[in-house]
């Protein structure tokens, strides 16, 4: 609502300014009739996360809701010291970043490999990669779970980065990178000697910015987002992310609202805020793993 | 993903048997290149070798053995799959997963297309509709589940008190078995909006201007024009979006654990709910399996589908 006045009040400024033909002059469109309600749906159920999490108990099992008579921050001061959040960000934090700087130097060194290395079993070596972009995450995770005891990795931090340490679809995304860059700026770095590491590195890389900031986003996303694996895969409330530790602060919060909300909030904002400073990237990303 | 990729990469591999491109026996192969290849590949293969393709032979294995996934298990043939056909609770499982995927895509996708084309238009704000659009997209599956425990609770959620202001009765969700599975789906389909509205979005944003221009010019209204022209160009995105959301359905499991743990009295157990908890309830990791192949076959069928329509799709556009 506030918006579309604002919307108003600007327009009728520039157009007075300006002195434009009236007929001239934008109303506001009447799609924003659909387009506020439509917000206000979609924004609905985080708009009521953060007020259930500043209401009292009582507050929260009243019916109909309203809005909370005042703001309680007690309840971020009883989540933070009920469950370790603190810990679970940083585990979380460490798993997704270590995953991303894994798939950033792996994913490009074999997908600059596959695209211009003519090299025996390159096609056969691309096709299993492929192949296993089709199997289902539920399928390998029962022997994956075998691997991690024999590793002893179980219940370990380790468990939940080393499984995505080099994903397919980030081979695959730096080898179609690879195979649009010319030829000839290869050719001219090693005619001047530099190997091939070197001409990777330091002509290559830096032109691939934006795929590489795309590999970046989907693998931290997943990654921070992933639910099933830590679930099976570590069992101690010190090596949960905090997808996990928020499931289990719930198992034990279920009837505490407003301090569950509070965990919920705290679990969200790293996201949050780098979605809203990096909205359009997240956008490209999500288009150009979907379409081309 | 997985579908779109495996599938450019066919068509690319058809394009480099014409052309002889990257891959092939080169006119020198010196063995420095062979080893250098080997080298920048290995790391990545390596990984991806024993986190994605040895566990999938080594599934089908335990589908095959009596074992709780902690000691050595037993041989047992096929026992786990002749339980598996005799289960009834598999087969609830089976068409609950089939029922939630029939909601679920199709609903996403209608409501998808009109609010792309909404968001297609140049209106003041647009930046903060489509981000209130996107945002579900980037909330996790848990602390989804956790806001719709409170907003679909029959006793004092924020769905009910909406539905009594239009004077519609109280609802159980997801305490009642008849609502559980729809309630999935109601949260789910707003955690995934976002996905669909992109992909149309980007769709939409590919249409070239000249083409409805072209339409307006002939005396083809806006209404007539999205029909006509835009309407067909989305095709594709839309057969991605129905073989993707399908794919990402049939393995529905975080919001279902997090929300109702398959109940009330299984009303909401999908096959990889069931498939876990066989694996870490009832420790029975070789039947869990056995469901995880059924699955995998599943699956396996959606992507050839996918590959044949979209084969089809592209000797429409080379004619």
């Amino acid at each position: 609502m506030a918006d579309t006045a604002l919307a108003r009040s600007r327009g009728h400024a520039r157009t007075t300014e300006r002195e434009r033909p009236p007929r001239r002059r934008r109303r506001p469109s009447p799609l924003h009739l659909i387009l506020i309600p439509l917000s206000a749906v979609m924004l609905a159920p985080l708009i009521w996360m953060v007020l259930l999490s500043i209401s009292t108990e009582a507050e929260t099992r009243r019916f109909p809701p309203g809005l909370p008579s005042g703001v309680h921050w007690q309840n971020y001061l009883d989540a933070w010291h009920q469950g370790p959040f603190g810990h679970w960000l940083l585990n979380s934090a460490l798993v997704s970043v270590s995953c991303v700087i894994g798939n950033l130097v792996l994913c490009s060194l074999a997908g600059y490999a596959f695209a211009r290395i003519p090299f025996l079993g390159n096609r056969v070596l691309f096709v299993v990669v492929l192949a296993t972009l089709m199997v289902p995450f539920q399928i390998v995770m029962l022997p994956t779970l075998i691997v991690m005891q024999h590793l002893h990795l179980t219940d370990t931090l380790g468990a939940l980065i080393a499984p995505n340490l080099a994903t397919p679809f980030g081979v695959f995304l730096m080898r179609q990178f690879f195979t649009t860059v010319p030829k000839e700026l290869e050719e001219a770095a090693r005619i001047d000697g530099a190997g091939r590491l070197r001409t990777l590195a330091s002509v290559l890389l830096p032109l691939m910015g934006p795929t590489l900031a795309t590999l970046s986003v989907l693998t931290f996303l997943n990654v921070w987002n992933d639910f099933l694996w830590p679930l099976i895969a570590v069992q101690s409330p010190g090596n949960m992310t905090i997808q996990l530790g928020l499931q289990n602060f719930q198992g034990q919060h279920f009837t505490n609202w407003p301090v569950l909300m509070a965990g919920t909030v705290t679990s969200q904002i790293p996201v949050l805020v780098l979605f809203v400073l990096a909205q359009r990237f997240f956008v490209r990303s999500i288009a150009s793993s979907g379409l081309k | 993903m997985a579908v779109v990729a495996a599938d450019r990469a066919a068509g690319e591999r058809r394009s480099a048997r014409r052309g002889g491109r990257a891959g092939g026996s080169g006119p020198r192969l010196r063995r420095a290149d062979h080893l250098a290849g080997w080298a920048f590949v290995s790391p990545a293969v390596l990984l991806i070798g024993v986190f994605g393709l040895v566990p999938v032979v080594w599934s089908l294995l335990l589908s095959f053995q009596q074992t709780d996934l902690t000691s050595p298990g037993t041989w047992t043939g096929a026992a786990n799959y002749q339980k598996m056909v005799h289960d009834p609770v598999f087969w609830q499982a089976a068409r609950q997963t089939l029922v939630y995927c029939v909601l679920f895509v199709p609903i996403t996708m209608l409501l998808a297309i009109p609010i792309a084309v909404l968001l297609n238009q140049k209106v003041r704000g647009m930046t903060f509709y489509r981000m209130a659009v996107y945002v579900p997209l980037v909330t996790s599956t848990v602390a989804t589940g956790v806001i719709f425990s409170w907003l679909l609770n029959p006793q004092f959620g924020l769905v009910n008190a909406a539905l009594g202001k239009v004077g519609l009765p109280q609802q159980g969700f997801f305490q009642s078995t008849g609502e559980a599975l729809p309630a999935v789906v109601m949260m789910t389909v707003w955690g995934w909006l976002g996905f669909a509205v992109i992909i149309y979005l980007s769709a939409l944003q590919n249409v070239p201007r000249e083409l409805m221009e072209a339409a307006a010019l002939d005396g083809c209204g806006r209404v007539r024009a999205f029909w006509k022209v835009e309407l067909p160009l989305l095709a594709p995105a839309s057969s991605f979006l129905l073989v993707w959301l399908t794919i990402n359905a049939l393995q529905l499991f975080d919001e279902v654990y997090v929300t109702t743990k398959g109940g009330p009295l299984h009303a909401s157990t999908v096959l990889v709910y069931y498939l876990y908890q066989q694996a870490f309830v009832d420790f029975d990791g070789g039947y869990a399996a056995a469901i995880g192949s059924a699955l995998f076959v599943v699956i396996l069928a959606v992507t050839m589908v996918q590959l044949w329509l979209s084969r089809r799709a592209s000797h429409y556009e080379g004619n």
